[in-house]
C-alpha cells in the first residue's frame, strides 16, 4: 500500500525580506496536497542546497523580489550540480524582468512565475511537470 | 546490498531517499530495513515533546550546537502535522534550526504525520534506524505540538524532554495526564515570562507527591529552566546544562541496566506495527479492491449482519488457522 507524495521546498535566497509571496505559496502548496519545507528568509545558496538534499525534495522553488536572482538562482543550480543533486527540479519567481528569463533557463530553471501568475496556474504547472521520484 | 553500504558510508542523499520511500511505504524500502536492522542500536535517541509553540525547535537548535561542540554527529527528525483536509503539510521546524545549516555533521529531516495520532509519523521508528546506521551519534526527535495523549515518543527514545511554558493557565492541571509521566527531563522554557517560578514549583510539588516507584531506577526527572532564547549567553549556558543532564540520564540508563527496558518498548511497538502492516492491511486492501468491503458495509447498515460476524467470516476466509 504505497502512497507517493510530492515534496517541495520553498526557499528565499539572499538578503531579500519579501516573504509574503513565499508564505502564500507554501500554504497554497500544502492545500494542493504537497509536503512543503519552508526555511524562511536570508538563506545562502549553500544552505538551500544542503537542505534540499537532506529533505529529498522533488522540487525546489526559489523566491526573490530584490533583483538578485541573476546571481542567486544560477548559484543554487550550480551547487546542486556540484553535489550530484541536479535531478531536483528548480523553478523560481519574484520580480524578474523578461530579459532575464533566458539566462535563468540556461542556468537550469524549468519555469519562472512573476507577479500576476495565479496560484492555480502554478499548481497546474507543477502537477503536470513534476512527479514524485522513485 | 548497495543501498545498505551507501548508508553505512554516510551517504545523506541515499538516507533521505530511503526515509522518503519508508514514508511512502514502498515495498523495496521495507526490504532495505531488513538489512539495516541488525546494524542498529548504537545511537542515543532523544525525544523532545511539548505543546505547540513551546520552543521545541529552538531548543533542538541549541542542543545540536552543544552536541557538536562535544564532537558528536547529530541527526534530527522533526515532525509536523499533515492537514487532514488536503493531505498536505507545511514542515516549518527547520526554520529554527539554522545554526548548523551547512555543517556536514548535522542531518535534519522533516516528516509529516500523515494521519498518525501519537504525535509522530509512522515512519519515525524506521527513520531512526536509518540515521543510526548512517552514523549519527545523537538522534533528536521533535514531536508535533502535543496535548495530553500524544506520547508515542516514549516508545522510540532513551531520554525524553518535555518542554513546558508558563502562562498557559492552570499549567499542571492541563497537562497532567500522559505527557508528564513520560518525562526524564522537564524544560521550563521561556522562563523570561511571568509564571515560570510558579510552574517550576508546581512541577516540583507534583514530583514530590509521586510514589518512589514512579522513578525508574531511582531517576527523579530534573527540572531545567531556560531563560530566553534571544539572549545567547544565558541560552547557551542553559543548553549546556541540559545537554549534560541528557548525558547523565543516558549514563544512568546504562549503569542501571535500563537501556533494555526502553528498547523493549520499541521492539513491542515495531512488532505490533509490522504484524498489522503484514497481516491486516493486505486483507483490507483485498476487500476494498474486490468491492466486498462495500457489500459488507451495506449489509451491516441494513442489519443483515453484525460487524463481529462479518469480521469472523473474513478471518475464516483469509487467515486460516488463526482462529
Ligand atoms: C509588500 C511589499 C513590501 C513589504 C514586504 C512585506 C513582506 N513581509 O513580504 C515591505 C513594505 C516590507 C517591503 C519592503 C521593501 N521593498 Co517591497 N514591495 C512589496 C510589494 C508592494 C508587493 C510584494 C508582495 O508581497 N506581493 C504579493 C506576493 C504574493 O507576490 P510575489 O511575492 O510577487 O509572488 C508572486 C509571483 O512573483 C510568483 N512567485 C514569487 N516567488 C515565487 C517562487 C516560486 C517557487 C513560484 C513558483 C512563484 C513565485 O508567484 C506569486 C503569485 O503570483 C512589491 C511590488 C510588487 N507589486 O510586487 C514591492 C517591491 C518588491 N519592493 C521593492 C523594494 C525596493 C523594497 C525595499 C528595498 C524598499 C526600501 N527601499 O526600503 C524594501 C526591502 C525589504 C527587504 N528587507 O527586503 C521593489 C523591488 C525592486 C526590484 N526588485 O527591482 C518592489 C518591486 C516595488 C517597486 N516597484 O519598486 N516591500
Ligand atoms: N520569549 C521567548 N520566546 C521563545 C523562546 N524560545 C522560543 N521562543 C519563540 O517561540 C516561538 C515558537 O518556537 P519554536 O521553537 O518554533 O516552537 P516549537 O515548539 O518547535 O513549535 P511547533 O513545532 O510549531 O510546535 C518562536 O517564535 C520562538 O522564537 C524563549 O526562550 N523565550
Ligand atoms: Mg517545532
Amino acid at each position: 500500500m504505497s502512497d507517493r507524495k510530492l515534496r517541495v521546498m520553498v526557499a528565499k535566497p539572499g538578503l531579500d525580506g519579501h516573504d509574503r509571496g513565499a508564505r502564500v505559496l507554501a500554504r497554497c502548496f500544502r492545500d494542493a496536497g504537497y509536503e512543503v519545507i519552508y526555511t524562511g528568509c536570508h538563506q545562502t545558496p549553500e544552505q538551500i542546497v544542503s537542505a534540499a538534499v537532506q529533505e529529498d525534495v522533488d522540487l525546489l522553488g526559489l523566491s526573490c523580489l530584490s533583483g538578485a536572482h541573476r546571481y542567486l538562482y544560477p548559484a543554487v543550480t550550480k551547487l546542486l550540480k556540484d553535489k550530484g543533486a541536479d535531478d531536483i527540479m528548480v523553478i523560481g519567481g519574484g520580480i524578474i524582468p523578461e530579459q532575464d528569463f533566458q539566462l535563468l533557463y540556461d542556468a537550469g530553471l524549468k519555469a519562472i512565475f512573476v507577479p500576476g501568475a495565479t496560484l492555480d496556474t502554478i499548481v497546474t504547472w507543477i502537477n503536470t511537470n513534476v512527479k514524485p521520484r522513485a | 546490498m548497495e543501498i545498505t553500504k551507501k548508508i553505512q558510508g554516510g551517504d545523506i542523499r541515499a538516507a533521505s531517499r530511503l526515509i522518503r520511500n519508508l514514508e511512502d511505504r514502498m515495498p523495496e524500502a521495507k526490504l532495505t530495513i531488513k538489512h539495516l536492522f541488525p546494524l542498529t542500536g548504537r545511537a542515543h535517541v532523544i525525544g523532545i515533546t511539548g505543546s505547540p509553540g513551546a520552543g521545541k525547535s529552538t531548543l533542538t537548535d541549541g542542543l545540536i550546537d552543544c552536541f557538536r561542540k562535544k564532537g558528536k554527529t547529530v541527526g534530527v527528525l522533526a515532525v509536523d502535522p499533515t492537514s487532514p483536509f488536503t493531505g498536505g503539510a507545511i514542515l516549518g521546524d527547520r526554520i529554527r534550526m539554522q545554526r548548523h545549516a551547512e555543517d556536514p555533521g548535522v542531518f535534519v529531516r522533516s516528516l509529516a504525520t500523515r494521519g498518525a495520532l501519537g504525535g509522530l509519523a509512522k515512519a519515525v521508528g524506521d527513520a531512526i534506524h536509518v540515521m543510526d546506521v548512517l552514523g549519527e551519534d545523537i538522534i533528536i526527535v521533535e514531536t508535533v505540538g502535543t496535548g495530553q495523549q500524544e506520547v508515542d515518543i516514549i516508545n522510540h527514545s532513551h531520554t525524553v524532554l518535555v518542554v513546558l511554558v508558563p502562562g498557559m493557565g492552570d499549567e499542571i492541571q492541563a497537562i497532567k495526564a500522559g505527557i508528564l509521566e513520560i518525562a526524564d527531563i522537564f524544560v521550563v522554557n521561556k522562563a523570561d515570562r511571568e509564571g515560570s517560578s510558579k510552574l517550576s514549583r508546581e512541577l516540583m510539588a507534583m514530583l514530590d507527591m509521586a510514589p518512589p516507584s514512579a522513578f525508574q531506577g531511582g531517576w527523579r526527572p530534573s527540572i531545567m529552566k531556560v531563560e530566553n532564547a534571544f539572549q545567547p549567553e544565558s541560552f547557551n549556558k542553559a543548553l549546556d546544562d541540559i545537554c549534560n543532564k541528557i548525558e547523565e540520564h543516558y549514563k544512568h540508563l546504562v549503569d542501571k541496566d535500563l537501556i533494555g527496558s526502553r528498547m523493549r518498548r520499541k521492539a513491542t511497538v515495531e512488532l505490533n506495527e509490522a504484524i498489522r502492516a503484514t497481516i491486516l492491511e493486505p486483507v483490507l486492501l483485498k476487500l476494498l479492491g474486490s468491492g466486498r468491503m462495500e457489500e459488507l458495509i451495506e449489509k451491516v447498515m441494513k442489519k443483515e449482519i453484525d460487524p463481529y460476524t462479518a469480521a469472523e467470516d473474513i478471518a475464516k476466509r483469509n487467515l486460516e488457522g488463526c482462529l
